[in-house]
């Protein structure tokens, strides 16, 4: 028996509220994220990650008490993500009881930036996110490319590459989302998912497009994932975290159960 | 006057969850302290830590708490977690070479780059995730806690240590290595019981409940 993989609920939250966009644009309430986390943690969740998607410096306080009420309560890994700029910014949420910050634009502003925070706070507690939207070579081979602004904003960066080298600044773990498919249900995009687990040496969380539990599997047995993360289908109590661990263990999958 | 655990607090990491874990299985005073003054009247004490290895020791060093650690595994329970059981070996292969406490006889090593699981297949480094703890022996700390139990693991480096009467459990993550030591007062574990959800809940409440018998 080895390594489980691991299932990590995300609260996507505004203003203090459970929060699901579809593509990061209709936005629906599912809850106190306090309360959400909880459940999460009673239903056997491996880790659970918070991103902050409002992000403002009038929302800062919100997200600060809401990070340690969780964490006060809540006993397994939990990453904070959204708006994570500085190094102060990251302090104020280890300190709030995170155990791992998520940086996605600030990496993108100032790479070094992620080997300032790995260098002071351990690469363990460090995970890029990278946002990848698939934009093929004119002939036709698959190509991703990093978009900022939810998905809007092309930057030219290679997602590959980019994972590579954030491993090489002292990243501890990468968070992949698919732009194609967050929010769609209907799976990860395996392409970009496979080629990035392939790549580097730290483990990969697939984001993205989580529809039903087979999703879940095929993140992992064709993805190569290391641990799949996904919202909307456990916010609505459609799937609980234990259901979707029994069926990845039927599946020949290591879970912790 | 109530028990008082002390979290020696060294700059290096998250304390709050360890503090609040320890308050949450009904630790009756817990305090988080830099002061040896403090430390000193706590009835255990518990010995976090991550980040490097060189940082963590140079921290130690300053704070003049490589001589407290000796004075406190004499007489009281002391629960050392990631790090804070690395720097009681002898050494890490962290940073080019650390010399640690040398509490307890033995080094720390890196997994290497080149690690695979037994069927072949290239495990990730730093090993991060739930892994299965092999309990090697009998100790008040596994109350409750089933053989195999999963718990959180966060680490690169790992602990080989050369008194194998100590070793308390292993975990295998391309290689055997020791996850968990205990001699005496001191339990020393890999994994972080303050994540380790319901099983790391159990393992801190035996802890706050232990009488060493020695």
């Amino acid at each position: 028996m080895g390594l489980a993989k691991r299932i990590i609920p995300c609260l996507d939250v505004d203003a203090g509220r459970v929060v699901k966009g579809v593509n990061f644009v209709d936005i629906r309430d599912a809850g106190d994220p306090v309360e959400i986390a909880q459940r999460y943690n009673q239903e056997g969740a491996d880790e659970i990650t918070f991103l902050d998607i409002t992000a403002t410096h009038e929302g800062r306080d919100t997200t600060v008490n809401t990070v340690e009420k969780i964490a006060s309560e809540v006993f397994i890994p939990l990453t904070v993500g959204g708006g994570i700029r500085t190094t102060d910014d990251i302090r104020l949420m280890l300190t709030a009881g995170a155990d791992k910050v998520s940086i996605n634009s600030a990496a993108i502003h100032n790479p070094e930036f992620v080997r300032e925070a790995a260098e002071r706070f351990g690469s363990q507690c460090i995970v890029v996110a990278i946002d990848a939207k698939r934009v093929d070579d004119v002939d036709g081979q698959p190509r991703y490319e990093i978009f900022t602004h939810g998905g809007r904003r092309p930057t030219g960066i290679d997602a590959v590459g980019w994972a590579k080298h954030m491993t090489e600044l002292g990243a501890g773990e990468i968070l992949l989302t698919s732009m194609d498919r967050d929010g769609t249900r209907d799976g990860f995009e395996l392409g970009v998912t496979r080629a990035i687990t392939d790549s580097v040496s730290i483990p990969v969380i697939a984001s993205g497009g989580v529809g039903n539990l087979q999703h879940l599997v095929d993140g992992i047995t064709q993805g190569g994932a290391d641990a799949v993360l996904a919202a909307s289908i456990f916010h609505f109590a459609e799937y609980s975290i234990g259901e979707a661990k029994r069926f990845m263990a039927e599946q020949g999958i290591e879970v912790r159960l | 006057m109530s028990e008082l655990v002390a979290v020696i607090d060294y700059g290096m990491g998250n304390l709050h969850s360890v503090g609040s874990a320890l308050e949450h299985v009904g630790a009756e005073r817990v305090v988080v302290s830099a002061d040896p003054a403090v430390i000193r009247e706590a009835d255990r004490v518990v010995f976090p830590g991550v980040g490097a290895m060189r940082d963590c020791m140079a921290e130690i060093r300053r704070l003049g708490f490589d001589a407290l650690m000796t004075e406190l595994i004499e007489d009281r329970p002391v629960l050392a977690i990631c790090v804070g059981m690395q720097a009681l070996l002898e050494r890490s292969e962290e940073n080019g070479g650390v010399d640690c406490l040398g509490l307890m006889a033995g080094d720390v090593r890196f997994f290497g780059d080149d690690l695979t699981d037994s069927a072949g297949r290239r495990l990730k480094v730093p090993h991060m995730g739930w892994s299965q703890v092999r309990q090697q022996m009998d100790h008040p700390l596994w109350a409750g806690i089933e053989q195999d139990a999963r718990f959180y693991f966060v680490h690169s480096y790992c602990v080989a240590a050369k008194d194998r009467d100590a070793v308390a459990a292993t975990c295998d993550y391309g290689r055997e290595f020791d996850a968990v030591l205990a001699h005496d007062r001191l339990f020393a574990v890999q994994f972080h019981p303050e994540k380790s959800h319901a099983t790391g809940l159990q393992l801190l409440t035996n802890f706050v409940n232990w009488i060493p018998s020695c």
